[in-house]
Order: structure tokens, then C-alpha cells, then sequence
């Protein structure tokens, strides 16, 4: 699904330049749910980033379900990001004035879906994350477990091929967090593809794989057995 | 067609909506830009009719010319003689001048603006009395109040018939009393009054008490032979006047053996010359006014790029996200300049509405009776298409400003955790 091969990325700081990511290569198969580790300053939100088509590498290549992902303009990079991945941010990130289904459907909305098409798709996500009452509430009048779980009702809407998910536990307390996190397991027992970014052991524990970062290479990648979010509920 | 979809209307009501009172804010700028605009249009606009009102019926290309007497001696004759035109003078007039549209001779009782006495059961006007052809409507027109005015028939066959200011009914009849078809005496002659006429209080050659009677009923009735006291001429409207003044009094002068240099003694009257600069002066008003308002409505848009450039701003995360779920810089932009687009056309709108209920007032207290300085106060739909368009255009312009700078926004800035 995901193919990086000796990726590169710095940053100018004034004269100096920061080299934040020397050499990734990395891949990830359909179905993985994949933990990315490492302190502040490893480059894992750099290397977010770039998955996410939101910052260019200045070297390296990057293959996403088969299509080079290279020489993106931004209206090029704004339809790859709408056709392949979904995004889940620690602050959620909602719109403050659009209800839980105008916030699920609107990448539908950059998709041309029709409107009714596209409520009706977003109730059935909202639904599927166990929202489908709260569809015409604000994202002021939810919980932040619930803001998050409209969130990845969002990312999903488009059915994108891989989902990426940076610290999505991060502004939630452990109970709301394992609830979260069982969502997404059960997303990728759907066969969905997600990339997770998280500092916090215990939620890395609860992907399939684990790859640790630090000073930009990956110094760990190993498969782990998945504690199941479940049992911690 | 985007320009339908409800989706994108309602994203950018959505997002007006919820900021009210800084979308309320930012329209008075151009609420009041417009009103401003079309107040001085319309302003303008009443002055300028106010000033046709004054001068209604009156053809703008016209020259009166009279007789006077000789200021200066030439080939044998002294100064200080009298000329008298002759009705032959029209028709060489009209024969040499072919700038010529109409011409009406005139004649008049006793010297210029005399009085004769006219008697009705007992009653007297002391009234100026005209020798008239019918064309002298064309150039100077007459309100009748009631019946009509002189015709080709009265000329033709000499009628004793008169028409009658209001001031002369006034003091010939009762209050209501008909006078349509009641006789009059002039001079010891009977005319039959076939129509009563009010005169123009602005621009009044005639003075106010005067009765009309046809030119050719006035050489039998008085025993006027061939003589002519003026004659009203007038011109089409590419014409220059004092050109074609010049040419008249050459060929006069030189039939009456007037010095080419006298000044006296030939009179005359320029109307374009007045309404010359009165249109000067209302163009330039106007002229002025629209760029004023121009200026006003650009300072308003202005001033609306300026708060959607704090919306844009504020809302860096929004649009970061927007971003990374899929829309394109276009559809960013797009956004941004329809809600420029919209809050303005609003605006002009509802300033549209105020100015044409303000003029509405002035006109119902400033812009009545037929002296009023303004007449019909109002904004002309073109004038209105053309500041609607102007508005819009400028809207859609400078709405470029803020959009880009929506546009420049990079999600992965946008979304950085602060």
C-alpha cells in the first residue's frame, strides 16, 4: 500500500539547515495497522506529514496504493489527499459551525458527491462509530471522545486508502482513549489501513506493528502482538 | 453550474452567519457608500430636472430677434433711425439661413411690451397683444389650461380669435366663469377667446399679462400693412447659435443699410446661451457626484477586503483542514471571493433601499410645486445598473486580495499543534 525508499527532509532554520529525516525506507501492506513511536524531534510528524501529502520530501520516493506520489501541485495535492487518506488529528479539528454530519460529509463535498448521497452516507458512518443520534448536534455540544470519533467518521467518509491518525488519543484521558482506539481497531478489521502516530506506549501496544523513530532513521520496526483496546474498557 | 449549487451558498452564508454582527459591520461601510452614491446621483439628477422644469417647452436652439434703432450713421443715414422689419424678412430669412428649423414672426401693439386695453362686459386688461403664427409653440410652448392654442386655419382665414393668459381671465371673468368662446374687444375689434394658457413663471419673454391673437387677423384688424415686430427662430440641435446669429444680422443689415459694426440696432436674445451653462453646470455636478460616490463605494469594498482578510486569518485552521480533507486552492478561493461578493451585493442592496426611501423623502418635502429646486429626485436605472455593476466588479476585485491570502495557507502550517 505504502512504499518509501530512502527519504529525505530538512528544514532551513536561518543558515542553519535541519536535517530531520536522513534515509526512511519504509512499506506498509494492506491491512496493517502501524504504530509510529519517538519522541518530540524523531521527524515522526515529518514523516506524517509527508504520507500526508501536506509537506514535500527533498528526496526519496514515495508510492501510495502503486501511484508516485511526486511533483504535486497544491490543487493535485488537495485531490490525492481527498482520493486516498483520511485524516484524524489529536485536536480533532472539526468546523465549529457545521453539525456532526455537515463535518463528516464535507470531503464527500470536495468529492462532488451529491447531497443527498452524501448525508446519507455520513449518518452511515456517524452510525457505524455509534453517533448516528448525535448527527445534527455541534461539535461544541460533544465530548471530546465523541468530537474525535465524529472525526474518524470523517476520515472514513471518503473511503480513502489508507487512514492516518496523528496522536489521536492525545487530548482524550486513558478510558475515552481505549474507546477510541477500539474504534480504530475494529476500522482496520474491516481490512482498512491505518498509520498511527503516538508517544503514548500503551496505545502503540494496541497496533499490529510498532516503528520506532529517532534522529530521523528508524532505528525499530517490529511486528507486536495486538492487545485488543477491549479488555481495558 | 457551481453558480447554483446549494452547497457552496450555503458554506458561505454559513460562515457569514456566524460572525453577524462583523458581517453587519463591515456592510455599513458599503451601505452607506451607496447611499451616499446614489443620494448625489440622485441629487444631481433632481437639480438637473428641476432646471428642465424651469425651462419646459422652451427649445434650447432658439434666438429672438428685434428691431431697435441705428447707433451708428451709414451710407447717408444718421444715427438713431428707427428699423422696421418686414413680414418679407422672414422669408428671405428662411430662404438664406437654411440652419434655419423654425422661424415666427411676431407683431405687437404699440412699442415693445405696450399695453392695449382690452374690454370685456365693462372690464379691462391692460394686456401686451401678439400677432401670431402657430410655430410659436414649437419654440417657446404654451400650457394651455383650456381649449387650444392659435392654428394654420385662424392664420390662413384671418379668424378673430385670441388666446388669453390667466392673468387676463383673471381680471376679465369671474372666479369658474367659462370663457372659452366669450368675446373680448381689442381696440374696437371683437376676437372669440378659443384658448386660455398659463405662462411659464421661469423663463417668460412674453410678460405676464399677453393675449395672442393670429399674425394675419392682427395686419387687417390694426392696420399693421407689412411690418414685423421680432421674430422667434429656432435652430436643430447640432446648430450653433451665435454663428448662425451673425449670419442673420448680416443679411438684415445689409437689407436695411446698418452699419456691419453697429451694435443696437439690431436686438437679439441667445436661449442656448442659458441653457448652455446650466448643462455645463449639471454635467459638471454630475460629474463630480459619481466620482465622489465612486470613491465612497471603493473605500466601502475596501474596507471589506480588509475585515476578510481578519476572517481568513482567524479562520487559518479551518482552512488548513478544508485543505487536508480535499479542497483545492480554487474551491478556497472561490469561497473567499463569494462571500466578498455576497456581503457587498447585500450591502448595496440594503443601501440601495435606504437612499431611494431618503430620496423619497426629499422629494415629498423638497420637490414639490413648480419652483421647487429639485424636481423628481431619483436615480436613473442605468445610473443604478452602472453602480450595481461597479460595485460588484469591485466586490469580485478586491475580494482577490483576502482569497489569496486564504490560498497561501498551507494545511500542514494550519494544522501544526500549537
Amino acid at each position: 500500500m505504502i512504499q518509501i525508499k530512502n527519504l529525505h527532509k530538512s528544514y532551513k532554520m536561518g543558515s542553519n539547515s535541519l536535517h530531520v529525516l536522513k534515509g526512511i525506507d519504509f512499506s506498509v501492506e494492506e491491512g496493517e495497522l502501524v504504530a509510529i513511536m519517538g519522541s518530540s524531534g524523531s521527524g515522526k510528524s515529518t514523516l506524517l506529514n509527508i504520507l500526508g501529502m501536506l509537506d514535500n520530501p527533498d528526496s526519496g520516493d514515495y508510492v501510495l496504493d502503486g501511484v508516485p506520489i511526486e511533483n504535486l501541485n497544491e490543487t493535485k495535492a488537495a485531490q490525492y489527499r481527498n482520493k486516498f487518506l483520511g485524516f484524524i488529528f489529536q485536536s480533532f479539528n472539526l468546523i465549529n459551525y457545521k453539525n456532526a454530519m455537515e463535518n463528516v460529509a464535507l470531503p464527500l463535498y470536495y468529492q462532488k458527491v451529491g447531497r443527498k448521497e452524501r448525508q446519507e452516507k455520513a449518518v452511515n458512518y456517524l452510525s457505524r462509530v455509534g453517533l448516528k443520534d448525535w448527527a445534527t448536534h455541534l461539535p461544541s455540544e460533544l465530548s471530546g471522545g465523541q468530537k474525535q470519533r465524529v472525526a474518524i467518521a470523517r476520515a472514513m467518509a471518503a473511503e480513502p486508502k489508507v487512514l492516518l491518525a496523528d496522536e489521536p488519543t492525545g487530548a482524550l484521558d486513558s478510558k475515552t482513549s481505549y474507546e477510541v482506539m477500539e474504534l480504530i481497531q475494529n476500522i482496520n478489521d474491516e481490512g482498512n489501513t491505518i498509520l498511527v502516530v503516538t508517544h503514548e506506549p500503551d496505545i502503540a501496544d494496541m497496533c499490529k506493528r510498532i516503528v520506532h523513530l529517532k534522529d530521523g532513521v528508524i532505528v525499530e520496526d517490529k511486528k507486536v502482538k495486538q492487545v485488543r483496546a477491549s479488555e481495558h474498557v | 453550474m457551481w453558480l447554483f449549487d446549494r452547497d457552496l451558498w450555503s458554506e458561505v452564508f454559513n460562515t457569514l452567519g456566524k460572525n453577524l454582527f462583523r458581517t453587519f459591520l463591515t456592510m455599513l461601510g458599503v451601505i452607506f457608500a451607496m447611499v451616499i452614491l446614489m443620494l448625489l446621483l440622485g441629487s444631481s439628477n433632481g437639480l438637473a430636472n428641476g432646471f428642465n422644469n424651469l425651462f419646459a417647452g422652451t427649445s434650447s436652439n432658439s434666438l429672438f430677434v428685434w428691431s431697435q434703432s441705428t447707433s451708428e450713421p451709414y451710407k447717408g443715414f444718421e444715427r438713431g433711425r428707427r428699423i422696421k422689419f418686414k413680414t418679407e424678412d422672414a422669408d428671405i430669412l428662411r430662404k438664406q439661413i437654411p440652419e434655419i428649423d423654425v422661424l415666427a414672426p411676431r407683431i405687437e401693439l404699440g412699442s415693445h411690451r405696450g399695453i392695449a386695453t382690452v374690454y370685456r362686459n365693462g372690464r379691462t386688461s391692460g394686456s401686451s397683444v401678439y400677432g401670431d403664427y402657430p410655430e410659436i409653440d414649437d419654440i417657446m410652448k404654451k400650457k394651455l389650461v383650456e381649449g387650444r392654442f392659435l392654428n394654420r386655419s385662424d392664420t390662413d382665414n384671418s379668424k378673430k380669435v385670441c388666446v388669453i393668459g390667466e392673468e387676463t381671465y383673471k381680471l376679465l371673468f369671474d372666479k369658474g366663469e367659462e370663457a372659452i368662446g366669450e368675446d373680448v374687444r381689442i381696440n374696437g375689434v371683437f376676437f372669440s377667446i378659443v384658448g386660455i394658457y398659463k405662462p411659464n413663471d421661469n423663463i417668460n419673454i412674453d410678460g405676464e399679462n399677453a393675449v395672442f391673437i393670429p399674425f394675419t387677423t392682427f395686419q387687417k384688424a390694426f392696420n399693421s400693412g407689412d411690418r414685423m415686430g421680432w421674430m422667434a427662430i429656432s435652430f436643430s440641435d447640432e446648430t450653433e447659435v451665435p454663428i448662425v446669429e451673425a449670419k442673420i444680422k448680416k443679411v438684415l443689415k445689409a437689407k436695411y443699410d446698418i452699419s456691419p459694426t453697429d451694435e443696437r440696432a439690431i436686438g437679439s436674445f441667445d436661449m442656448s446661451e442659458v441653457f448652455k451653462s446650466v448643462s455645463i453646470f449639471t454635467l459638471v455636478l454630475k460629474i463630480v457626484s459619481l466620482f465622489v460616490g465612486i470613491c465612497s463605494l471603493l473605500a466601502g469594498v475596501i474596507a471589506i477586503s480588509n475585515i476578510l482578510l481578519i476572517t481568513v486569518k482567524e479562520r487559518t485552521k479551518e482552512i488548513g483542514v478544508r485543505r487536508a480533507l480535499g479542497a483545492t486552492p480554487r474551491v478556497v478561493r472561490r469561497q473567499v471571493i463569494l462571500e466578498a461578493a455576497v456581503i457587498t451585493i447585500f450591502a448595496g442592496m440594503v443601501g440601495f433601499a435606504i437612499s431611494i426611501g431618503l430620496l423619497n423623502l426629499i422629494d415629498a418635502n423638497f420637490a414639490q410645486g413648480n419652483d421647487a429646486p429639485f424636481r423628481n429626485p431619483m436615480v436613473t436605472i442605468p445610473q443604478f445598473g452602472f453602480s450595481f455593476l461597479l460595485m460588484v466588479s469591485l466586490s469580485l476585485l478586491i475580494g482577490l486580495i483576502p482569497a489569496n491570502r486564504a490560498v497561501r495557507v498551507k494545511p500542514i502550517d494550519a494544522l501544526r499543534e500549537e
